[in-house]
């Protein structure tokens, strides 16, 4: 149980266009009710989205803070234009709070000074995460479609060199970016002129196959799964191989209940069958996968075994 | 103005004593397992065949570039380790790598053999190819295919390394190295396992009204009427319906080759070294004719006369092609 009770619940960072007010609500209600112990906030996806609720942050922040939560500001994921190049300096160039870094390009703003590694930062294997970590990174996230096998040993690995670990266990997989935004594409507009047409899907676009299957959801330069990643039945096996945070991806559903079923698992205050089928109550319509961990075709949804 | 490199594609052995005798001046290619972002069936190098073609190509004056260009999932780095090792021994020129452990290990263990930091590793940033160079001495980056040519000649004035571009290929729309598509669909993992797309996976299904659709793993990719000719389904150049766009439309690109003949004089301008062919699934005629046809080009530019465009144009004749991102930031 000790090693059960120092597990963190963390909330990734909005990937989705958001409204200001929306932001604010949602992180209100984080701070009061959400049992996470630590939040990731930032944009991550598209450098034109920021300026929209950038000057909420210090506010934000301070609000989380005094609730008691840990709050990390996350980098761009994708580094190429002059305010995306400089925004990823500004950032690493900040004491606090603590930063997470999604691109080489603020790997090398960072020097040695303390930083978490990204989602995006592909820190597949126990090599990688040493180099990272001898470069002063403290805190790995390692990349969602990473299989249990090879998560039990780059968590074991971390561990030793002293850095926290985490993996995604809710809400949509990141798939791809790209340069190009997909968005401003489906409405036949350019990304320098997209007139913030994703701010219509607050839960990603979604695609279907011609003959009619739900398969992608695309968020400006960002494709993401149609299912919601689910690993709460994982739970147990990720803590026991080293997995010190499990990160829910804030999705459009009641983010505070979704954290409290996490919770109450690792915690132990309910059974996983009860906490399933809360789960699955708060998303309805919505298909769960687990066949990234499970290193089967990413949308699958793998049946645990029952164990004795 | 540079004097740019031509690097040609070598699934195999054939083809890279082609590419070699076709002007290339170096092949790029691949062991027989993940290490590599091309681990299809039939293509790539035993190491006794590694070793002979590097006998081949040195002998020609050509270099040979080996690619350990995916990121090896942990607890299987001594895979990428052993490649690095073998490819060292037999005297290759460079390797092409992505992963920041695959580099810090072959800076440590190879360091006389040149790094290449490849498309993968998606340094697109002043910044982030200065991360590669200042930690792990990478000698040349491969951009990726997302920067416009003014944007490439004032990243190369902010770096220490040497360029190379893509001008001729397979036209990825997707940031490399960050694209999980195939292993959604697949259970295979472009970044571990090396394979996009996998052939294995793909069907294709003859309807009633004889329309033809291509499939990935069960999924349908595009659809094609009786008269049009099927193309592989790559999930990034597919067709699909979003709530506004119930006709089906290419979501992320149609089904594009990338070809810059045009604007190879605009490149070497913008002080490019390398220019890079893609296409090591290919035949060993398509790199004979490809690679011939931009050997001429490029001579051609370097000695002040007028290249034959026209020759290029066709090799991808019957197929669309772009000049993607590298003519306008609009394809943005």
């Amino acid at each position: 149980m000790a090693v059960r009770e120092m597990t963190k619940l963390t909330l990734g960072p909005i990937t989705y266009h958001w409204s200001a007010d929306a932001r604010r609500d949602f992180y209100a209600r984080v701070a009061d009710e959400a049992p996470v112990d630590e939040v990731y906030l930032g944009e991550v996806i598209c450098s034109k989205r920021a300026p929209f609720h950038e000057a909420d942050l210090p506010a934000t922040i301070e609000r989380l803070e005094r609730a008691g939560k840990t709050v990390i500001l996350s980098s761009l994921a994708e580094v190429m234009l002059k305010r995306e190049r400089k925004a990823t300096g500004d950032l690493s160039a900040m004491e606090s709070p603590e930063i997470e870094i999604n691109n080489a390009a603020g790997l090398f703003a960072r020097g040695r000074r303390p930083h978490r590694i990204g989602p995006f930062m592909n820190a597949y294997n126990e090599a990688t995460i040493a180099w990272m970590a001898g470069q002063g990174a403290t805190h790995v996230c390692l990349p969602g479609e990473m299989p249990a096998a090879a998560i039990a040993v780059a968590a074991q690995a971390a561990r030793e060199l002293g850095l926290g670990v985490e993996v995604q266990v809710f809400g949509r997989a990141s798939l791809a970016v790209s340069a190009r935004c997909y968005h401003a594409r489906a409405h036949g507009r350019t990304k320098d002129n997209c007139q913030f047409i994703c701010a219509d899907d607050p839960d990603g676009m979604p695609l279907r196959t011609t003959d009619d299957r739900p398969i992608l959801r695309v968020n400006g330069i960002q494709t993401q799964s149609e299912s919601y990643i689910d690993l709460l039945p994982e739970t147990g096996r990720l803590v026991a191989d080293g997995v010190t945070h499990l990160r829910l991806m804030p999705q459009s559903v009641d983010m505070v209940a979704v954290a409290s079923a996490f919770r109450n698992v690792l915690d132990g205050t309910i059974g996983l069958g009860e906490a399933e089928v809360s789960l699955r109550d708060l998303c309805r319509g919505v298909r769960f996968s687990n066949g990234f961990y499970h290193g089967q075709a990413g949308y699958r949804r793998i049946a645990m075994a029952e164990t004795a | 103005m540079s004097n740019p490199e031509l690097i040609c594609p070598a699934g195999t052995p054939a083809a890279l004593r082609t590419a070699v005798d076709a002007g290339a001046d170096a092949v790029y290619c691949g062991f027989q397992d993940a290490t590599n972002a091309r681990n299809f069936p039939g293509l790539n190098f035993t190491p006794d065949e590694l070793r002979e073609s590097v006998a081949h190509a040195h002998a020609k004056g050509a270099k040979v570039l080996l690619a350990l260009n995916t990121y090896p999932p942990a607890g299987k780095v001594d895979l990428w380790r052993q490649a690095a090792d073998i490819g060292a021994r037999l005297g290759v020129d460079a390797f092409i790598v992505a992963d920041m452990g695959v580099a810090d290990y072959i800076a440590r263990s190879h360091p006389g053999i040149r790094l290449h930091l490849s498309v993968q590793a998606a340094a697109s940033s002043p910044e982030a190819i200065r991360y590669y160079c200042e930690h792990f001495g990478v000698k040349r980056v491969v951009l990726p295919r997302i920067l416009t040519i003014p944007e490439i000649r004032e990243i190369r004035k902010e770096i220490p390394c040497e360029i190379e571009t893509f001008i001729f290929g397979n036209h990825g729309l997707m940031v490399e190295g960050r694209c999980s598509l195939t292993n959604y669909l697949t259970g295979q993992s472009t970044n571990m396992d090396g394979v996009c797309s996998p052939a294995s996976d793909v069907e294709y299904a003859r309807h009633g009204d004889g329309s033809m659709s291509s499939q990935l793993a069960g999924f349908t990719i595009d659809c094609f009427g009786p008269g049009e000719k099927a193309g592989y389904p790559t999930i990034c150049k597919g067709r699909y319906t979003a709530p506004h766009r119930s006709e089906g439309y290419y979501a992320f690109e149609e089904p594009v080759s990338l070809n810059l003949s045009r604007l190879l004089p605009d490149l070497i301008d913008a002080g490019v070294h390398a220019f890079k062919i893609e296409g090591r699934q290919r035949s060993k005629s398509y790199v004979r004719g490809v690679v011939s046809a931009f050997r001429r080009a490029v001579d051609d530019i370097r000695a002040g006369r007028q290249a034959n465009i026209a020759d290029l144009v066709a090799l991808t004749e019957g197929q669309k092609q772009t000049q993607g991102a590298f003519e306008t930031k609009k394809w943005r």
